[in-house]
């Protein structure tokens, strides 16, 4: 092919990463030719599947999104945090309690990051862990299922963004606060002025320890840190195993302005925390109880239903007078990434307003814990010396550097939202190598793998904040997007844009050959332990009790059990049970009634249920909105509502019970 | 929702191996995969049940290539057919000759061979794709007989069933 493809390129990108641009999407630009061939790198003929799963937050959505690379088509979105109409969550009886919180049931949050499980720092290819920023939550997501499985929430905290990154063998999944406030705890005072920040507001980070064989999460403890903001966060791995390495910015303490009054030192801090020699203060009993008021939702496998429970106590470790938990490592300009290196020998701070890219040493660090090699202290904590710490510096590499990612060979790559590029550098010279644009503003970035101790490498995704005239306009409000680039080579190369679902923000990467096979194809029947399961179409049935009437509903191609019911009364509160009786792969049923602004979404061989409260006498009909057969538009059936005083008897029937 | 298995291409290829060691050991005659003459014909002069036993091509999946029927009846199997029955297949199929969804089940072992219900059971896809008989029940009942991930084991406890609801003893 010879045609040639031009693309927008920021003009001074090509002279140096000095460039600087006022708005998000540059003003000048110039056109630069794109390789040809690059389709073919992309292309996924019919029929064929991706190499890698790429499960990417889904920002506002409130879920996840889970799409295929290098085609960058999207599977599925898995709802999270918000409601989801298409599938039933957050609308079905089973799936309610799984947005229960403190706060009472939320719709809605900001998903940021997801955060892959790991065994010894490597893909394994089981939970998806998911942060909900707003009101401080993690969810944990089956890579088999693909559903949220559970739900915990995060006590004495507000902004969960640095989270929720796992340790090396998912020990943990961690939160910290990015709004730095007054705790929960029953025994402090929420009820304070705000500008009583530096006595009143503090931050945690949190321990969430996840069981190793079921997943099931527990706030295992968490570190009281003086009030700045906790950012972002990553394990250390290998030689760092044992920390977490936190950034934070408004070290300046400000409850205003903070755009400006936050940026006024030259450095904030990478907070390293030391979790093993926390759980030793735990386990000897230095923790403080601290009372308030959390939820913990649970899916169960087998009744496919969700449960809430209400927890009342977590351990807080103060760090100010712990010794040994906590140390600061100065890094320039309001850092935000923190990133590790596949050896965990360094940890690159990204300061979003620095002009460099800081790169610590793990070995430097402990030699100056060792040695006491502090330049002061912070609110009770000690402050190593940048000097001490520092691998060294990566100069001039570009404006506003945000996120590193590897690729196991020894690189490095940096995201720089304000020069809007990719910029690739060698990790132990610290000579940058390679620098492609972005288009534009890129926030995140991901290398599959890029997180653990062994990236796959292969590719590079930019999670861009600004799409502009890259697609085809749709009124004020324009798609996210993704860009993916080939980074096998020397240099990188741009192959393809994808639109995304919501804002992304960080997304990890897994090889399709680590989760596909384990895929769940469907919920088997004998297996399902629903209190409300129908598992023969000649035990369906419709029960009274009181106020309350209970359809005990079968689903198969192409009818439901029972299609008509009578002697529902107003007053009268409706359970639709429905039990999908399919045996088979991808034979969903739905279920919708006049009336009520809900569907239920049936895998085979499960049980979902819809409540539904009649508020008018007449006839509503029900019917399967899943397209499922031939005779999928027959699949339809009536219930009778009669007035509160009427004396119509309870009936129920299908085909010849019905005439 | 796609109403055809995304897997039948795979079974079928399944299939075609199959059918070359059967052959191959000519343990059973097959003459390939039904064709449409084959179907047509059939559908004119409806056959007597004893006929379609004698003629009709068989076209076996991977699943079930032989089946052993013995007297008497095993009441175990019997019982164990009639509680999946119950969950997996009453849905649809009757046991009077009623047709709902799928035909009555009403001398349906004096109409088939075993070995055709084992597979028309464990193995419908390749069926439906394959055999004329099968092809011309769906032509007539227009949904898909879903596959409900009867275990071999399992299919042979419905068969013993089935063989019970016909009068065996």
């Amino acid at each position: 092919m010879n045609t040639r493809t031009y693309v927008l390129l920021p003009a001074a990108l090509a002279f140096s990463g000095a460039a600087f641009f006022s708005g998000c999407k540059p003003k000048q630009v110039v056109v630069a030719p794109v390789q040809s061939g690059v389709a073919e790198k992309v292309y996924v003929a019919p029929g064929k599947h991706d190499e890698f799963y790429n499960i990417v937050s889904g920002g506002f959505s409130g879920g996840v999104a889970v799409y295929g690379l290098p085609s960058g088509r999207l599977f599925r979105q898995i709802p999270v945090f918000s409601q989801h109409p298409e599938s039933g969550y957050g609308y079905t009886e089973e799936t309610k309690a799984l947005l229960n919180t403190s706060y009472g049931p939320q719709f809605w949050d900001d998903q940021h990051h997801t955060s892959l499980s790991t065994t010894k720092g490597e893909h394994d290819g089981r939970w998806i862990f998911a942060n909900a920023n707003n009101t401080p939550r993690i969810a944990r997501i089956s890579l088999q299922t693909f559903r949220t499985e559970e739900i915990i929430e995060i006590p004495n905290s507000s902004g969960n963004h640095s989270s929720p990154f796992v340790t090396e063998n998912t020990e943990y999944t961690v939160a910290g606060t990015r709004f730095a406030y007054p705790l929960d705890d029953e025994g402090s005072s929420p009820d304070v002025p705000i500008n009583t920040y530096k006595e009143n507001f503090k931050s945690t980070v949190s321990f969430v320890a996840v069981d190793p064989q079921h997943g099931r999460m527990n706030v295992a403890f968490q570190v009281l840190l003086p009030g700045v903001d906790i950012d972002l966060a990553r394990a250390g791995k290998l030689k760092s195993h044992g920390w977490v390495f936190f950034s934070c910015y408004n070290s300046e303490l400000a409850h205003t302005l903070l755009e400006v009054n936050a940026s006024q030192k030259d450095k904030d801090f990478i907070v390293a925390i030391n979790w093993k020699k926390a759980e030793e203060y735990v386990k000897a009993g230095q923790g403080r109880k601290s009372r308030t008021k959390y939820c913990h939702n649970v899916l169960d496998e087998g009744t496919h239903t969700a449960t809430s429970t209400v927890k009342e106590e977590v351990i807080v470790l103060d760090a100010a007078k712990l010794p040994g938990i906590a140390y600061l490592m100065p890094c320039p300009k309001s850092p935000h990434g923190c990133d590790t290196d596949p050896t965990g020998s360094y940890i690159v701070g990204s300061g979003k307003l620095a002009a460099l890219i800081p790169v610590f040493s793990f070995d430097k660090m402990l030699a100056a814990i060792e040695k006491k090699d502090h330049e002061g202290e912070f609110m009770g904590l000690p402050v190593l010396k940048y000097e001490s710490v520092l691998h060294g510096e990566v100069k001039k590499p570009g404006l506003g550097p945000l996120h590193t990612e590897f690729d196991g060979k020894g690189f490095a790559y940096t995201s720089f939202f304000v020069t809007s590029e990719i910029v690739k550098w060698n990790i132990q010279t610290l000579q940058v190598v390679d620098r492609q644009p972005t288009f534009y503003s890129v926030g995140h970035l991901t290398v599959p793998g890029g997180p653990t101790t062994k990236p796959h490498g292969k590719y590079a995704i930019a999670y861009n904040k600004i799409t502009k005239d890259r697609y085809l306009p749709t009124g004020p409000e324009l798609t996210q997007s993704a860009q993916l680039y080939d980074i096998s080579g020397e240099k990188m190369k741009l192959l393809l844009d994808f639109p995304t679902v919501g804002e992304p923000h960080y997304a990890e990467a897994i090889p399709a050959a680590l989760v596909a096979p384990k895929s769940k194809k469907f919920y088997k029947i004998e297996d399902n332990r629903h209190p409300y399961v129908t598992k023969s179409e000649k035990d369906a049935r419709v029960v009274r009790e009181g106020n309350v009437v209970r359809v005990y509903m079968t689903a198969i191609r192409s009818h439901v059990a029972p299609d008509n019911i009578e002697g529902v009364k107003l007053g009268d509160t409706v359970y639709f049970h429905v039990t999908n009786l399919e045996q088979d792969w991808d034979v969903p049923h739905g279920f919708a009634i006049k009336g009520l602004g809900a569907e239920l979404l049936i895998m085979p061989g499960e049980t979902a249920t819809l409540k539904y409260v009649p508020t008018r006498v007449g006839i509503a009909p029900f019917y399967c909105t899943d397209f499922c057969s031939a005779l999928h538009q027959e699949m339809q059936g009536y219930l009778r509502v009669s007035p509160a005083n009427s004396r119509v008897p309870l009936t129920f029937g299908l085909g010849d019970t019905a005439k | 929702m796609h109403p055809i298995s995304r897997s039948s291409s795979r079974l079928c290829e399944c299939l075609r191996l199959v059918l070359v060691i059967a052959g191959a050991g000519g343990a059973l005659v097959f003459t390939g995969c039904g064709s449409r003459e084959q179907a047509e014909s059939a559908a004119q002069a409806a056959p007597k049940p004893e006929e379609i036993l004698a003629r009709t091509p068989e076209v076996h999946g991977v699943e079930v290539k032989s089946v052993e029927l013995t007297r008497p009846l095993k009441q175990d199997w019997v019982a164990a057919g009639r509680a999946i029955y119950d969950g997996k297949c009453l849905a649809c199929h009757k046991l009077t000759g009623d047709k709902v969804v799928g035909p009555g089940w009403a001398g349906v072992t004096r109409k088939r061979q075993p070995v055709w219900i084992m597979n028309m059971i464990t193995n419908v896809d390749v069926m439906l794709e394959k055999d004329a008989e099968a092809q011309k029940l769906l032509e007539q009942c227009l949904v898909r007989m879903p596959n409900q991930n009867v275990t071999v084991e399992d299919a042979r406890k419905i068969l013993e069933f089935m063989r019970h609801n016909d009068g065996e003893s």
